[in-house]
């Protein structure tokens, strides 16, 4: 059996609302949390980033798996923003948690699904037989260029996943990816904001490929909607996610406790993942759990997990994702807010 | 300014917390030749679990350029569970709640970076909890 041994997320404290945000740019506070069905997002503290977001992940990831940390043949962060453009987010991870140096290590991009990509990969090495776990990360401190729509949603957070063949809490029972070149949303080099298509990232980008790739499982598990006792999408809002989730046949009672958009925002490469945890966090042994992402350019990478009588024991192992999500709260203006984000420049 | 070589060189003591223990008992973080106390030279290394007490602490309000957009922000003396002590950045809190006894745990952040081009600095800073 291979899956995942050990589990964690981290967000950041800080928050700013949607009426905060809306407020500046002039727009209707209501309609915003009313369209997007977001109420505030996760802002990264000034001294945070990917990598810190990782390691506090990671952190909760190894306290659920209590295996040594020299064990973990590879790491695998996944991020759009990774705080170097050359020079590896990994390393630095490795070293503040005690991994290797004898350890495979590599940052992944593919825009909001290079977290779930991490995590396949490092489940293909276990399940290979290649090492005994591997650890896959999703993070990032997204942007969002002022006034742009993806302002409300850009946000901080990411989840971390121990996959390994012994004490495993959720199998991998079925994985499948669905990818083709679509423009729906990019940033090119030196930039310091995304664009993206508008409404061509809904139909042709995002509806697209999850439902190509949900619906490709469950034909290859055989399974129906009706068989999980949770679903978690990818979640650029709040709307996206329920959307695609009813077309392919699931309740907003499958989806709800992964559905962490609302108070998170869109954490891009932690979005899918961080909802995984937070479903873990009061999985029942036998459920079974659906999870499909997405990252413009585009792909989505779906996982059918089942989870094992294991889960009960590392629950209470490290914080819960909700638990973090409702905790301590320190609330930005949208003047600090842009002091934060770097939006304002500074003399030298 | 830390510079790369000086990071590098400390990064264990930064990222994992890894003290001295000398043999009188005396626990030392960063790394140092002798116990001020007793002259032992003999120690073996320890790493800190991270949790600790507030001793004394100050708030900054005018700081080096470094930190100068980050005020105002506490600087606290802290002694850890293993009797450690360490002056450290309290983050992620408001400077009212920062008193003498509080309980604080070391959390993984950006301390600084070496300009715009220059690297990162990771290290410890602590939290109330």
């Amino acid at each position: 059996m291979v899956g995942i041994v050990g589990y964690g997320a981290y967000v950041p404290a800080h928050r700013i609302k949607s009426s905060t945000i809306a407020e500046q740019w002039g727009s209707d506070p209501a309609a915003i949390e009313r369209g997007l069905l977001l109420s505030e997002k996760t802002v990264p503290g000034q001294d945070e980033d990917t990598i810190t977001i990782s390691v506090a992940a990671a952190k909760n990831a190894l306290k659920r798996a209590r295996i040594d940390p020299k064990k973990i043949g590879a790491v695998y962060i996944g991020s759009e923003s990774h705080p170097y453009a050359v020079k590896p987010s990994g390393t630095i991870l490795i070293d503040a948690l005690g991994i290797g140096p004898h350890v495979h290590v590599a940052d992944y991009e593919f825009a909001c699904k290079a977290g779930s990509e991490a995590m396949y990969v490092a489940y293909s090495h276990v399940k290979s037989g290649e090492m005994e776990y591997a650890l896959g990360i999703g993070a990032d401190t997204s942007q969002g260029a002022p006034g742009d729509a993806l302002e409300y949603s850009a946000s901080a957070g990411g989840a971390a996943f121990i996959f390994g063949k012994t004490n495993v809490v959720a199998e991998v029972l079925f994985t499948h990816s669905y990818t083709s070149d679509t423009p729906d949303f990019w940033r090119r080099e030196y930039q310091r904001y995304p664009r993206h298509g508008g409404r061509f990232t809904g139909e042709p980008a995002y509806f697209r490929h999850i439902l190509g790739a949900s619906r490709a499982i469950l034909e290859k598990s055989g399974m129906k909607a009706s068989d999980f006792a949770f679903a978690v999408f990818h979640m650029p809002n709040g709307k996206f996610p329920l959307k695609v989730g009813k077309t392919l046949g699931f309740t907003n009672q499958q989806m709800e406790q992964g559905w962490v958009v609302n108070i998170m925002g869109n954490t891009y490469s932690g979005s899918s993942p961080t909802g995984l945890t937070a479903i873990l966090d009061i999985a029942k042994p036998g459920d079974k759990i659906f999870m499909c992402s997405f990252g413009s350019g585009a792909g989505s990478d779906a996982f059918i997990f089942q989870v094992t009588d294991k889960i009960l024991e590392v629950q209470d192992l490290a914080p819960k994702t909700r638990d973090i999500l409702n905790g301590k709260k320190i609330y930005l203006s949208y003047g600090k807010y842009a002091a934060y984000r770097k939006k304002i420049l500074f003399n030298d | 300014m830390a510079d790369s070589a000086r990071y590098h060189r400390e990064k264990f003591h930064r990222y994992i917390l890894e003290a001295q223990k000398f043999d009188s008992g005396f626990v030392s973080l960063p790394n140092r030749y002798v116990d001020p106390y007793s002259g032992s030279r003999s120690y073996e290394k320890i790493n800190l679990k991270g949790t600790g007490t507030i001793l004394s602490y100050t708030i900054i309000h005018i700081a080096s350029d470094q930190f100068a957009h980050t005020t105002p922000f506490p600087v606290a003396i802290i002694e850890t569970d293993e009797g450690a002590r360490l002056t450290v950045m309290v983050t992620d809190c408001d400077i009212n709640d920062v008193k003498i006894g509080a309980r604080v745990e070391l959390v993984f952040r950006k301390i600084m970076e070496e300009g715009e081009s220059g690297i990162i600095n990771y290290g410890y800073k602590a939290i109330l909890i």
